[in-house]
């Protein structure tokens, strides 16, 4: 065991767990922070997304003693109230079935976005290749996205 | 003051209204007490004193109107459109509706989520449990006013007298509404679906903020205080008992609680309940997956250990030679003179098609959380049956059902896997070891190595069309593994000349069922030997079926217990398709459309795939157009067109990608690397649903649109490259054309 001091969502958290532990499991089991989910253990399905320093990271394959050095952003934490413009858009299409994926599907999404503000249907296939929806809500993914570009459009114009 | 008994209401319930703390009016609905003697005993003691969990809606004093979801909320939507009905024919405000997920209790009725069935047995309960309660309301709204009942009318949460546009709100009549009798059941009148505004509207599933936040919804995320984590090794030939394993070694590795042999199957000789395994309990689910990597376990050998699915494959090959009436070959229906009918065909066609075991893939793995005390057990499980988990976990307990109390969680994908409860078992058998809440989390592997899988078959089929180009002999020989065709299937009952043999294929491979279980092959291999048979006749498929569906309406099923089929309802949704398609418009080479439908579940569906494969063999499906006919009312339209849309890239993933191959007796797939899901990149495009509405009842909408997915993508690529493919998936084709 090991103790290692994690920024999460803004906050602190000191763990003691054992060095190789991926940090889907440090945030599950010793954060309770259960948004990133556990659905293949090897990179495959995506659904465990999570922000590490910006960047959307598989976090069932990254040990915590690699994620201890920069910012952790999870579901929990993309927005302070459900209030992110792809959170919005999924509740406005209606996006889930199941929803066990979704958390993923918006991690990632939110880093495409983050870069590209307007992607097209090709930009979003490419992005979103990695995560896997088991009910196949696909189409209502791409279009969740597209949704989330305008709602961030409409609102910098707003500001500007 | 409470329990106004009263009003029988449909085959499993009677309603009544109580006053509890707080205030409100409170309708509950109630098993039958010669139906459940004893919980409806309990339930009515309850009701006196501080009723809590067996209400069915809640009206408060501030207007919120609770209303309970009985069944489990797996992906359909259920959560969401029955409490629609409910609040549609109660008149409410549905942005004051909250709905509450019930745990399992006899009260609510059956309980189950599958067979597309929560609809049709739950549509006309909700929709008398929502008039009811507005018939209260308008009843104490017109006390108040002293005017008659039939001047006020409910909606928008408040009841308005119409002659003098007073209105009160909801939540100022529950005070009064709570001292009036359950009206008589024939004096409830339902809405006029015409006057219907919230039913076929688009509303958001009511979990999607927690789903977009991550919220504990689903059963992986439960947790209890004081809670272990365990995981559970089975053989990987199935069945095959641990003999000995190095426990002392796993129970010294960090974090490791305890590591036991768990040798007992629950119920006996079944592979779906409690099978035989290695236990691991540790402090937290790394530490018992990293202490899982240094299990050795000594086997059994199993009863099957040299199985192969290409053995299997010889088997079939074998039987599709043996006459009707040899060993393991039996005549599950015979209509007219086959050989006459052969004898005189202007033209025979002759194949086999078959298909792979798959895996239903959830992408929540298995899981469950239990706690046993004694002879007591609660467990938290993403269970789509929670009341056969509950028997399960009281075999394993060896208690009586009532003292295992089951929550219900949000299930992270059923597909029919989560009927089944093996991990309930497994999760009550640790905790009755240790003594503590246990959770069970499976990995990937356990997943796609312990399924309860969707069957593999073989079917050999031979047809004849005559000189007018009519289908006039269908001979078919299906292979399986578990389940067999049944007699009145698709298209028995529609060609004069018949006959179906059924064989089974002695195997221990856990099977179970998946969406749309038997339809989900049984229509692809169906309409794709329909397809030969109409190029073979020189006809247009669309108006090749259209024929073969004859001028009959309703086609009475066989026996006592036959289901009709109602060939007017297909051939109208087959018409529709070809329309909104654009049937028979020209498309170039490497283009194609192509037909599929198929009638299960209550629901009629068509579908059109449009193609393109490339002269290298790649695929991409450009467009599917569904018509839909599950009766007169589309109950949440958003999530109606979501599960139509899924299926029909369900199908597509399954029909394209997935397969699991069989050897030494065990299943080679071990995660998503080699067990391949459609992604995003490979999605339709374009997917359009037409749902036609007809003079029905509501029914299910979880299964009926994914069986004709392959067969109108297999007939597309047939009209795009004349390849016939005849096997599932389709990466096992080359699809090159030149």
């Amino acid at each position: 065991m090991s103790r290692f001091t994690l920024r999460v969502n803004g906050q602190s958290h000191k763990v003691d767990v054992a060095p190789d532990t991926p940090l889907l499991w440090v945030l599950r089991d010793n954060l309770g922070l259960v948004g990133a989910k556990f659905g293949c253990g090897i990179g495959q399905c995506a659904a465990c997304v999570v922000h590490l320093g910006g960047a959307p990271i598989r976090s069932c394959m990254m040990p915590v003693s690699a994620a201890a050095s920069a910012d952790i952003t999870t579901i929990e934490g993309l927005s302070a109230d459900g209030s992110h413009a792809l959170q919005k858009a999924w509740c406005e299409l209606d996006v889930a079935q199941c929803g066990y994926c979704q958390p993923g599907q918006i991690m990632s999404a939110a880093a495409l976005l983050a870069h590209n503000p307007n992607p097209s249907d090709d930009d979003i296939d490419d992005a979103m290749a990695g995560n896997i929806c088991r009910c196949a809500t696909y189409h209502r993914i791409r279009a969740g996205i597209h949704k989330a570009a305008e709602i961030m459009a409409a609102a910098k114009e707003v500001r500007t | 003051m409470s329990a106004i008994l009263e009003a029988p209401l449909g085959r499993r319930s009677f309603l009544k209204i109580v006053t509890m703390a707080g205030g409100g009016l409170v309708l509950g609905y109630y098993v039958r007490p010669e139906a459940r003697a004893d919980a409806a005993k309990a339930d009515v003691k309850n009701a006196e004193g501080s009723f809590a969990p067996n209400a069915f809606i809640r009206i408060g004093p501030d207007g919120t109107v609770t209303v309970y979801s009985a069944r489990p909320e797996v992906g359909q939507g259920i959560k969401t459109s029955l409490p629609m009905v409910v609040a549609e024919e109660l008149g409410a405000d549905w942005g004051s509706v909250k709905v509450v997920s019930a745990q399992l209790d006899p009260v609510f009725g059956p309980q189950f989520a599958g067979g597309s069935m929560s609809t049709p047995m739950d549509y006309a309960v909700m929709r008398k449990m929502g008039a009811t309660a507005r018939t209260i309301l308008v009843e104490a709204a017109a006390q108040t006013w002293g005017a008659p009942a039939g001047e006020c009318v409910a909606a928008g949460g408040m009841v308005r007298h119409t002659p003098s546009g007073r209105s009160i709100k909801f939540g100022d009549l529950v005070a009064k509404a709570s001292t009036l009798p359950v009206p008589a059941e024939d004096s409830v009148k339902l809405k006029d679906p015409k006057n219907f505004t919230l039913l076929g509207s688009r509303i958001g599933g009511v979990d999607n903020p927690k789903v977009v936040t991550g919220q504990p919804l689903f059963g992986i995320d439960q947790t209890r205080p004081g809670m272990v984590y365990a995981v559970y090794e089975k053989s990987p030939v199935w069945g095959a008992r641990p003999l000995s394993a190095n426990l002392d070694q796993v129970r010294a590795l960090p974090g490791v609680r305890d590591a036991f042999i768990i040798d007992r199957t629950v119920p006996e000789n079944e592979l779906t309940g409690l099978v035989p395994g290695v236990a691991i309990v540790a402090d937290s689910t790394w530490a018992a997956f990293s202490a899982r990597r240094q299990l050795k376990v000594q086997w059994e050998e199993g009863r099957f250990p040299d199985s192969s699915w290409d053995d299997f494959a010889r088997q079939a090959r074998e039987l599709a030679n043996a006459a009707p009436g040899a060993n393991n070959v039996t005549e599950a229906r015979r209509d007219g003179d086959l050989d006459k009918a052969f004898a005189g065909a202007a033209r025979v066609v002759e194949a086999s098609y078959s298909y792979p075991f798959i895996s239903h893939a959830n992408l929540e793995p298995q899981n469950c959380l239990a706690h046993v005390q004694g002879d007591r057990a609660e467990v938290w499980a993403p269970t789509q049956d929670p009341e056969g988990a509950r028997r399960l976990a009281s075999k394993v307990l060896g208690t009586a059902p009532e003292k295992v109390q089951v929550n219900i969680t949000r299930i992270g994908g059923g597909f029919g896997r989560r009927l089944d409860a093996d991990p309930v078992a497994e999760a009550v058998a640790i905790s009755q070891r240790v003594g503590l809440p246990v959770k069970l989390t499976w990995n990937r592997t356990d997943d796609l190595q312990h399924d309860h899988y969707r069957p593999g078959g073989f079917h050999f089929l031979k047809g004849a069309v005559d000189s007018k180009g009519g289908l006039s002999a269908w001979r078919s020989h299906h292979v399986a593994f578990g389940s067999n065709m049944g007699a009145d299937d698709y298209p028995a009952r529609f060609v004069p000349n018949y006959l179906l043999l059924n064989s089974k294929l002695e195997n221990g491979i856990p099977q179970g069922p998946w969406r749309a279980p038997g339809s989900n092959t049984y229509a692809w291999v169906v309409c794709c030997f329909l397809d030969e048979l109409a190029r073979a006749a020189g006809r247009d498929p669309v108006e090749f079926n259209l024929a073969l569906l004859g001028d009959r309406d309703l086609v009475p099923g066989s026996g006592a217990r036959g289901r009709p089929y109602n060939a007017s309802r297909m051939r109208n949704v087959v018409r529709q398709v070809a329309e909104k398609a654009g049937w028979g418009k020209p498309l170039s080479r490497g283009k194609g459309m192509g037909l599929g439908y198929y009638f299960c579940h209550q629901g009629y569906v068509a579908e059109v795939a449009e193609v393109t494969v490339s002269p290298k063999g790649e695929l991409r499906v450009d467009r599917v157009v569904a018509a839909v006919d599950v009766g007169s009312q589309i109950v949440n339209l958003s999530g109606a067109e979501n599960q139509v849309q899924g299926a029909i890239i369900d199908g597509l993933s399954a029909a394209w990608l997935q397969e699991l191959d069989i050897r030494q007796g065990r299943v080679v797939q071990a995660n998503f690397d080699d067990y391949t899901m459609l992604r995003m990149n490979d999605a339709p495009r374009a997917i359009e649903v037409h749902f036609i509405k007809t003079d029905y009842p509501p029914t299910g909408l979880g299964e009926p649109a994914l069986p004709p997915l392959a067969p109108a993508v297999y007939n597309a690529i047939f009209a795009a490259t004349g390849k016939r493919v005849r096997q599932l998936p389709l990466s096992r084709t080359d699809l090159s054309w030149s």
